[in-house]
């Protein structure tokens, strides 16, 4: 605990979050570069992959968010999809409005949608939007405000374990049920798409999609170090304590619903530059964003990677993606089995998740290692609902 | 904060401005049962006090009053005198300088005895605080000591879930002291400890009561003993007999609720 050094220090404490931010940065350099090369070169790493492995990392950043939450201060959301699908929409209706005149009605004040519905006028809360930086801004703050106001009334009343799942749950589906909505102005069911471009650039051109995979990389980084900063101070050892034994925290003198409103407020943030990112790479975002089994599905990712550990959550998240990819494109009927098969596996055989695991096993190789910086993982027995 | 004075309930010979904590008149009721029923009591400064009763006498219901964790139905609760404690949260009474020990030891099991340590002592308790203040020398010192006090200087960097449970225990009583608190409630702290460990506990106890006031509560009637304290015998909610152990011990009404059983 009473540890010197910078933050720097602090973050290359951590073996597993060193690798993680290593290869990030790498990856953010080399994939670019691997990508430009000619395609008939062996080390050419073909489009298709940039773009996925570029949504991969978003999705990551999303699990990371769940997992500062969730490992570490013992709320489990199963609604984070909703505040990654609003910094999604956030740019999205950015994107919509570079379109300008290149829309099939060709209208330059209103988006596609709204034209086909008969509007006259663009809603007011579509204003600001033209600008990339007010759009960027509110993928950050609304995902933020939203999680402020929930938070605040859900901690103040101290719901807490299934009961607090539950009302995520309810979030989203709200969400999901008011954007389905023509009325409301975000698409309905088609959500928004036929992007063309992001800062006059291109959205299918190969430079843009290779900068918005480093974009994503660089993000998931710099959002590892805010995580692993946050955990590692005195602030994360309080939420480790909310997680464990919440009332008797409180007897200490900490105000816990404080702690949880700020983890909570960040990790939405984090979720809604996830979305922000995504968005751009795959074109199009709708409602069903806000299903909520998408928001199980990411509580899986960190299940899978090591609940607690904060890169395990991001390295879950790409391997059950890479999965997900490979089992929809070789086995399409049988993908939700091998999920719910992967499920049930992890919680028997991987309670602690691959990087907990991982982490126990290098305790035991290199147990100095071990000993200067105790685990944090939380105890497999630890439920939910504590 | 609100700081009236309830001047009208106040006995003559029980000045409220001299006392530590204050209960007048304090009753709370679950589903229509009277966990505290007009309950009086009150604690001078440096006292250290035995509250013992048979199973539902609402003991712990009068802990749970006086930290805030439920609001009683009626009746005046005061702290120090001027503070009303039924307008406060946990964490405001808290950092007032009330501490409290549970009766199953919990301690924050996944971190280290230190951690533990650390996160009672005596210091800001807001989230910014938290992100950016580090562990001052002076801190650092008063850990070191704690770890002394509480005999787990060897064992600072072991998970605290590691612990034998009557290490736990004084694990807990070592994450008090470093709240600095005035008023210390402990409830049994010699359940589930060997003979040996409850002596312990008890001189460790007798050593804190010199600089504050503690309030004990506990079954163990050799342990009651080995305080040397004031015993006061609830029963049903409200004070049956309060004196030295002797003379609760001969008190009928003690005898037949109590301790004839």
């Amino acid at each position: 605990m009473r540890r010197t050094g910078s933050l720097f220090f602090s973050t290359l404490g951590d073996t597993g979050g060193t690798i993680l931010v290593a290869l990030l940065l790498a990856a953010a350099v080399l994939v670019p570069v691997l990508n430009a090369l000619p395609t008939d070169s062996a080390l050419h790493i073909p489009n298709y992959l940039v773009s996925l492995f570029g949504k991969y990392l978003c999705f990551a950043l999303l699990a990371l968010s769940v997992d500062l939450i969730w490992g570490f201060a013992g709320i489990l959301s199963l609604g984070h999809g909703a505040f990654f699908a609003l910094g999604g929409y956030a740019m999205g209706m950015h994107l919509m409005r570079e379109i300008g005149t290149r829309g099939v009605y060709g209208n330059a004040t209103l988006p596609d949608f709204m034209v086909f519905l008969n509007w006259k006028e663009l809603p007011w809360y579509w204003y600001g939007f033209d600008s990339f930086a007010f759009a960027a801004l509110m993928a950050i703050l609304v995902p933020g405000a939203l999680a402020f106001v929930f938070g605040w009334f859900a901690f103040r009343s101290r719901v807490t374990g299934v009961y607090l799942s539950i009302i995520t749950q309810a979030l989203t589906f709200a969400l999901m049920l008011a954007f389905f909505r023509n009325d409301f102005g975000f698409g309905g069911n088609n959500g928004l798409t036929d992007f063309k471009d992001l800062l006059g650039f291109n959205l299918q051109a190969k430079n843009t999609r290779a900068s918005l995979f480093a974009a994503s990389a660089i993000a998931l980084a710099l959002g590892y170090i805010l995580c692993r900063f946050l955990v590692s101070s005195r602030f994360g050892r309080v939420l480790i304590a909310v997680r464990d034994a919440e009332s008797r925290t409180r007897f200490l003198g900490y105000r816990v619903e404080h702690y949880k409103l700020f983890a909570f407020v960040i990790s939405a943030m984090l979720a809604g530059i996830a979305g922000a990112l995504y968005v751009p790479q795959v074109g199009i975002i709708n409602p069903r964003e806000f299903a909520p089994a998408n928001s199980i599905e990411v509580v899986i990712w960190v299940a899978v990677g090591g609940r607690g550990t904060l890169w395990g959550a991001a390295l879950g998240a790409v391997l059950v993606n890479y999965g997900k990819t490979y089992f929809t494109g070789a086995l399409p009927d049988m993908w939700l089995y091998v999920l719910g098969a992967l499920f049930i596996f992890v919680t028997l055989f991987l309670p602690k998740g691959v990087g907990g695991t991982a982490k126990e096993w290098l305790g035991k190789l290199w147990p100095t290692a071990r000993a200067a910086k105790p685990p944090l993982s939380p105890s497999p027995q630890a439920g939910v609902a504590e | 904060m609100n700081m009236h004075q309830p001047g009208a309930h106040i006995a003559p010979d029980r000045g409220l401005a001299q006392t530590i904590l204050y209960l007048d008149d304090v009753s709370v009721s679950f589903d229509g049962f009277r966990a505290l029923n007009k309950l009086s009591f009150y604690l001078l400064p440096g006292e250290l006090r035995a509250i013992i009763g048979p199973n539902g006498a609402g003991k712990t219901t009068m802990m749970d009053v006086i930290t805030g964790k439920t609001r009683p139905d009626s009746g005046q609760v005061y702290f120090g005198g001027k503070v009303d404690l039924t307008r406060l949260d946990e964490a405001a009474i808290a950092n007032l300088g009330i501490g409290r020990k549970f009766q199953k030891p919990t301690v924050f099991e996944t971190q280290t005895v230190d951690d533990n340590l650390r996160l009672a002592l005596r210091d800001k308790r807001g989230v910014y605080a938290a992100l950016f203040s580090r562990t001052s020398a002076s801190q650092a010192a008063r850990l070191d000591e704690l770890l002394t006090t509480i005999g787990l200087a060897d064992q600072r960097d072991i998970l605290a879930g590691l612990l034998s449970h009557g290490q736990k225990q004084w694990l807990e009583i070592g994450m008090l002291l470093a709240q600095e608190p005035q008023l210390l409630l402990v409830d049994e702290p010699a359940a589930g400890m060997t003979d040996a460990e409850t002596e312990a506990t008890a001189t460790m106890l007798r050593a804190i009561a010199k600089d504050r006031s503690v309030v004990v509560v506990e079954h163990d009637m050799e342990f009651v003993r080995a305080l040397e304290a004031k015993v006061t015998v609830l029963h049903e909610g409200s004070v049956l007999a309060e004196g030295s152990m002797e003379h609760v011990q001969t008190h009928p009404r003690v005898i037949e609720v109590y301790l004839g059983r």
